[in-house]
């Protein structure tokens, strides 16, 4: 008997996606990630932008993670200039994207996926039976804005930021109450590890390659280089010929493979390459809720968000603990013909940027790859194991099933979509 | 089952960060969600109630052939219809195209453009069906929202002031960038709300709450002119968040 399941717009996700399972006879035929959010062309109306414009414009790519888009951005252009930073503004720039992390992952784990774990519709409806737990996740997520509002600015689209540093840079005693709120919100972390520690996780396990910044003595945030779980390393200059994107007949979306094959980037690529690189607490509280080294079962995922968050925030309170005014809020940054490219950790997963820049310092060329094109094909994959593994179950619980799957990936719909809306046609 | 007003939420063309904004109230979502019932907001709820509604929100900006299509069903379906943010109020920076080969834009990003259904023209929802409100901001401000819902709850209009960013800067007692620095900033010009978070941090205004009424663009590009910046470079100011708002697309010259 043939079926074929569909959710025509997907629910707690960010940004407009739709699913379609087909099954013929038994076999699930074809499992799909409809995107069907409209294109937005920024890699085409970068050109000819100034090099200065482009971390403010690209933001807007993305409202849940404009930090990753502007430091991906000014990672290209610095690159491309030749200028580095000092240190100070270097730690100023990963306690911003710490503040990213903490407010993003909070939301998805809060508000978007644990109702899946718990039964409920949506938070609102958890609140009723728990509230204490979803004011806690409010409370994170708060104390993340806190971070972004302080040093960017704004929480959605900071206005600090800039290439070469910020344009101002706060004083000391300004951050002692965001140092406050931060300690605080280390509890409600720990508490978060726990919680979600609790929740049932279905088995399964991604054989999948997966790929994350890593840098050597630290987990990787807004610097590193693209490694892979299999031990491959290479300078995010070579992305280009590792990655490849292609355009699948009847979609909007270009699907990308690492050396031919699908990938997977995100929390559990980052923890499963860097999980020793955490710091002693977040690791300790890693063990305690049943994580190993690494970790590749999707419904997971929950927990090794929350256990970057502990992390984030005690990175943020370290880098504020020890802060000294930079001397200077930005260096220059004089525009050098020349291509750039910059890589940085998007809460969702590695996020590229490459520009090709003009002696004029005018952008002639933009590719920005999101990370939730990459995990495209990825998801789809489990996608097609899961629901064949569940073919017995009756429609509507197959089709929660499928919806549960992709949430479980957190992914950011509106981010790909900008550059390839995706619609696959598996016939 | 309940009589509270209902809240819809929809979402077009956009980044998603004007949604966010009220998920970001996050002292004031559960007792709202108490006054409101949340009947269509698929970012934040996988319960999905059937319209009419009370207050639909609208982010983004209509951009394909099918979107033209749902705005009109989704005022028909809306009481009261406020847009949110820029994209939906002037069409976004995705309305850069609307001032470009289109077809050219969609060959440079797709190599197969014949699969991507897109209008050539990213336009405001007003442009489409009517709209009760508008909302400025890329993103909108977070206790501008909730002035906005307070009001529609008890049934008055919303007090949010059509003065410049100027306004808001002086009340905030920074100094002006402009006269003190000569940092070029926009804020004679743009619409109030966001309470001077750029010259804040000693950094002109961008414009992302776009023009406000009866601003004068020509008084400020001449003095943007005469502080040294090229004619390129205003245009370049002057097309960023709000490119396709009249009041400054009408004052660049390569319009």
């Amino acid at each position: 008997m043939n079926r074929e399941l569909q959710v025509r717009a997907l629910t707690r996700v960010e940004g407009e996606g739709a699913l379609r399972i087909a099954i013929e006879e038994g076999k699930v035929t074809a499992a799909q990630l409809r995107i069907y959010e409209p294109p937005r062309f920024f890699e085409a109306f970068l050109r000819g932008r100034q090099y200065t414009e482009v971390a403010d414009i690209t933001s807007r790519i993305c409202g849940i993670c404009p930090v990753a888009y502007q430091t991906s951005a000014w990672r290209a252009i610095e690159d491309a200039c030749g200028v580095s930073v000092p240190a100070e503004i270097a730690a100023l720039r990963r306690l911003l994207y710490c503040g990213e992390w903490i407010s993003s992952h909070a939301l998805h784990i809060y508000l978007l996926h644990a109702p899946d774990f718990l039964g409920y519709l949506d938070a609102v409806a958890l609140a009723r039976a728990d509230r204490p737990a979803v004011e806690r996740g409010l409370r994170l997520k708060k104390a993340g804005n806190a971070v972004l509002e302080a040093i960017g600015g704004r929480a959605i689209h900071p206005v600090n930021p800039k290439a070469g540093g910020f344009y101002a840079t706060p004083a000391g005693a300004d951050l002692k109450p965001l140092a406050q709120q931060l300690a605080r919100a280390l509890d409600d972390a720990l508490a978060t590890v726990a919680w979600v520690a609790g929740f049932d996780f279905p088995d399964r396990e991604l054989d999948c390659d997966l790929l994350a910044a890593a840098e050597p003595d630290r987990y990787a945030i807004e610097s590193g280089e693209p490694a892979t779980a299999r031990g491959l390393t290479f300078p995010p200059a070579d992305f280009g010929s590792h990655v490849t994107e292609r355009q699948v007949p009847h979609s909007t979306a270009l699907h990308a493979t690492l050396d031919g094959a699908t990938y997977l980037t995100g929390p559990l690529a980052r923890y499963t390459i860097s999980s020793a690189r955490l710091s002693p607490v977040a690791r300790q509280a890693a063990a305690a809720a049943g994580l190993g080294d690494t970790c590749r079962n999707p419904y997971r995922s929950i927990v090794v968000r929350a256990v970057e968050i502990v992390y984030a925030i005690e990175q943020a309170l370290a880098i504020i603990g020890s802060y000294r005014r930079p001397a200077v809020p930005c260096v220059e940054v004089p525009p050098a013909p020349g291509t750039g490219h910059g890589v940085s950790e998007a809460p969702r997963g590695l996020l590229y940027h490459r520009y090709l820049i003009g002696s004029d310092g005018r952008i002639e060329a933009a590719t920005i790859v999101p990370p939730t094109s990459q995990n495209q094909a990825a998801i789809e994959a489990d996608l097609l194991a899961t629901a064949q593994a569940g073919i017995d179950l009756p429609d509507d619980e197959l089709t929660a099933l499928c919806e549960r799957t992709i949430r479980n990936y957190d992914p950011c719909i509106s981010c790909s979509a900008h550059f390839l809306t995706m619609r696959v046609d598996r016939g | 089952m309940s009589n509270l007003p209902t809240l819809a939420v929809w979402k077009f063309a956009s980044c998603d960060g004007c949604q966010l904004t009220l998920l970001d109230c996050e002292d004031e979502l559960l007792s709202l969600a108490g006054q409101v019932r949340i009947a269509h907001f698929l970012e934040a709820s996988s319960e999905v109630l059937a319209g009419p509604y009370d207050l639909s929100l609208v982010e983004g900006s209509i951009s394909t052939p099918a979107d033209t299509l749902r705005i009109c069903e989704v005022r028909e379906q809306s009481r009261l219809l406020v847009t949110i943010g820029a994209c939906a109020t002037s069409g976004g920076i995705q309305a850069l195209r609307n001032y470009a080969d289109f077809e050219e834009f969609r060959s440079a990003v797709y190599a197969s453009p014949q699969y991507i259904e897109s209008l050539a023209t990213s336009t405001a929802i007003a442009d489409h069906v009517r709209v009760d409100f508008e909302l400025r901001g890329c993103p909108i401000d977070k206790h501008q929202l909730l002035e906005l819902i307070t009001a529609f709850l008890a049934g008055r209009r919303p007090e949010i002031p059509d003065t410049s960013v100027c306004t808001q800067c002086k009340r905030r007692g920074l100094t002006c960038v402009m006269v003190a620095h000569g940092t070029p900033c926009l804020g004679p010009v743009t619409h109030a709300g966001c309470g001077a978070l750029c010259p804040a941090v000693d950094r002109g205004c961008y414009g992302c709450f776009g023009p406000m009424a009866g601003a004068n663009l020509p008084a400020l590009t001449r003095q943007l002119r005469q502080g040294g910046m090229s004619a390129r470079e205003v245009d370049l100011v002057l097309r960023t968040f709000n490119v396709a708002a009249p009041g400054f697309a009408e004052h660049r010259e390569d319009r």
